[in-house]
């Protein structure tokens, strides 16, 4: 273990996140993990470490890291135009950065991008609580101390992983092809299933959702988004015992504005349910901030769970390599690594 | 969205309804939502644990239902859905004989703000609602909302209350609260709009214990008056 990284600036959020506590969702504990799980997957794979390993999800940009050792790194999700010292960095690459190097990323760069995951070779340090390395917002644990970084914090890598210098070195350089990730767009069609209380809406409810362009609510965030644009109505007052519910599932208040439950929504609600985002569109819609676009589209579970394999196979192919990016990786710790 | 539904599936008196939340949620319902119906998804959330079936990610028990999330690449939904079938049919309701935990309260002050106005409004004295509220041995329905926030069944009828028509920002931790037919305990400070008549110092939910809540589904609560309260 050692110190890679030192906070110099924070920006709006920044955590540490992992693939969230599924067996803990019982005592009320939300899932939480990453937003974007497909970038937070690659950003580990380029840096050769397991799929889950704990990592930063940086939110809207604006953050800046002091390096404090040579550090096999890696951004993806979100192009926030990062630079590490002077030098431009593509985001989905894995990238070796020297002690006393800044690493900056300044914000949105593209039409669309919320979220982006910097992945320390090695996972980052922080303890395991109920079975997660993920920051619970709402019972204010895992993560660092259970809390959003700020200004000062150090992260640790830990030991394990592929991480050791000469194996760095192989890995620097190597980039996520772009054709195996998830249709980032402006403007999203999230693809849904119907959801178990679809009777209890009006007859066009559905349609009327499926047909209306919809917004991201100031108020949103990694708890769930309220989207703005139209009121759908149930066909008669609902009183529903409280059930299960998971990111991806959109539910009906009574004010009739539909809310997408995210990453930490709570585990049980009460609202009627009109239907459920894919697996494969989160990190989609993950990627959208306040304000944003999206609609959505009717799928079928075959076509729901043909879009999960694709995902998962893109993951499992991996990284691949670019001697370029390894060039300019080269260049960069070439003061450490060569003695003359 | 509906999927194939097994031979209506009556046990125990209840009617099992098998629904499908997203590609990787199965949402079981058992009715009518009754109390056999919230001890048998609780019994199943714990028969599920012991098959341990590869790729069940999390189930989690409510008043009536059961969310199962699991991985489609790893448990075709038709297998998860057989298994749980097998479970459901050999469900022992008979068998849960509950452990009671006793919470210590004090109630009203400070610690209940909302006591005095309770009372008002059942038409009771502020002591006639806490000997009221000490007098039932409450049931765990679920934990939600919060980590560890337990929704205690059992609310005797003069205890019912809608909630507060404007809910507080921040409630203190261990407040004991009514609302909505039920009673509950916020284990940390915590939004809330249930009436606040009392407070514990127990300590609910600690991420650092595994189970991290101190009560689990099905456990029964009895409070009990602290004599620097409002006492019965």
């Amino acid at each position: 273990m050692s110190a890679a990284l030192r906070v110099l600036s924070a920006g709006v959020l920044t955590t540490v996140e992992d693939q969230g506590r599924h067996a803990s969702r019982r005592y009320g504990v939300p899932l939480g993990g990453a937003m974007d799980l497909f970038a937070l997957e690659a950003a580990n794979r380029l840096v050769g470490n397991a799929p889950g390993a704990a990592a930063l999800e940086i939110t809207g940009g604006g953050a800046t890291f002091e390096v404090l050792s040579l550090t096999l790194l890696a951004l993806a999700g979100a192009e926030f135009g990062a630079q590490l010292d002077e030098q431009a960095l593509p985001s989905w690459g894995a990238f070796l950065a020297r002690p006393g190097a800044q690493l900056h990323l300044r914000g949105r760069q593209e039409r669309w991008g919320a979220r982006a995951y910097l992945a320390l070779a090695g996972g980052i340090d922080v303890p395991e609580v109920l079975g997660g390395r993920g920051t619970c917002l709402a019972g204010a644990f895992g993560g660092l101390t259970g809390r959003p970084l700020r200004t000062g914090d150090t992260l640790h890598n830990a030991a394990n992983g592929a991480w050791g210098t000469g194996d760095a070195l192989r890995w620097a350089g190597r980039r996520w092809p772009e054709e195996q990730r998830p249709a980032y767009a402006e403007t999203p069609a999230l693809r849904l299933l119907p959801g178990p209380h679809i009777e209890l809406f009006a007859a066009d409810a559905l349609q009327t959702l499926l047909h209306t362009p919809l917004r991201v609510s100031a108020t949103s965030n990694r708890i769930g988004y309220r989207l703005e644009g139209l009121r759908l109505h149930s066909a008669a007052p609902v009183d529903l015992p409280s059930l299960g519910v998971l990111p991806g599932v959109i539910q009906v208040p009574p004010d009739g504005t539909p809310i997408l439950l995210m990453a930490d929504a709570q585990t049980t609600g009460g609202y009627p349910i009109i239907g459920v985002v894919i697996g494969a569109d989160l990190p989609l819609a993950a990627q959208l901030l306040p304000g944003d676009s999206l609609r959505f589209t009717q799928t079928s579970l075959e076509e729901a769970w043909a879009a999960r394999r694709t995902l998962r196979a893109w993951l499992d192919a991996g990284a691949e390599d670019d001697d370029t990016l390894a060039l300019l990786a080269w260049a960069g710790v070439g003061g450490e690594l060569c003695e003359d | 969205m509906a999927i194939q539904n097994p031979e209506p599936a009556i046990d125990h008196g209840l009617t099992w309804t098998y629904r499908l939340l997203g590609e990787a949620g199965l949402l079981l319902e058992a009715r009518p939502a009754n109390d056999a119906a919230n001890r048998a998804v609780q019994m199943l959330a714990l028969a599920l644990d012991r098959l341990g079936l590869p790729g069940v990610l999390s189930s989690v028990p409510a008043i009536n239902t059961l969310l199962i999330s699991f991985d489609p690449l790893q448990v075709p939904l038709d297998q998860l859905q057989d298994q749980t079938q097998r479970l459901v049919a050999q469900l022992d309701l008979a068998r849960a004989a509950p452990r009671v935990l006793t919470i210590p309260v004090r109630y009203g002050g400070a610690d209940g703000p909302d006591l005095d106005e309770v009372a008002a409004q059942l038409g009771l004295a502020p002591r006639d609602v806490v000997a009221e509220h000490c007098a039932h041995v409450y049931r765990v329905l679920m934990i939600g909302f919060a980590p560890g926030f337990p929704y205690l069944g059992g609310l005797p009828e003069r205890l019912h209350l809608p909630r507060r028509t404007t809910p507080r920002a921040a409630v203190p931790a261990g407040s004991v609260a009514i609302a909505a037919g039920m009673t509950g305990i916020y284990p940390a400070r915590l939004p809330g709009g249930w009436h606040l008549i009392g407070r514990s110092d127990l300590r609910l939910f600690d991420p650092g214990t595994i189970p991290p809540s101190i009560l689990e589904p099905g456990d029964g609560v009895r409070f009990v008056a602290l004599p620097d309260g409002v006492s019965p």
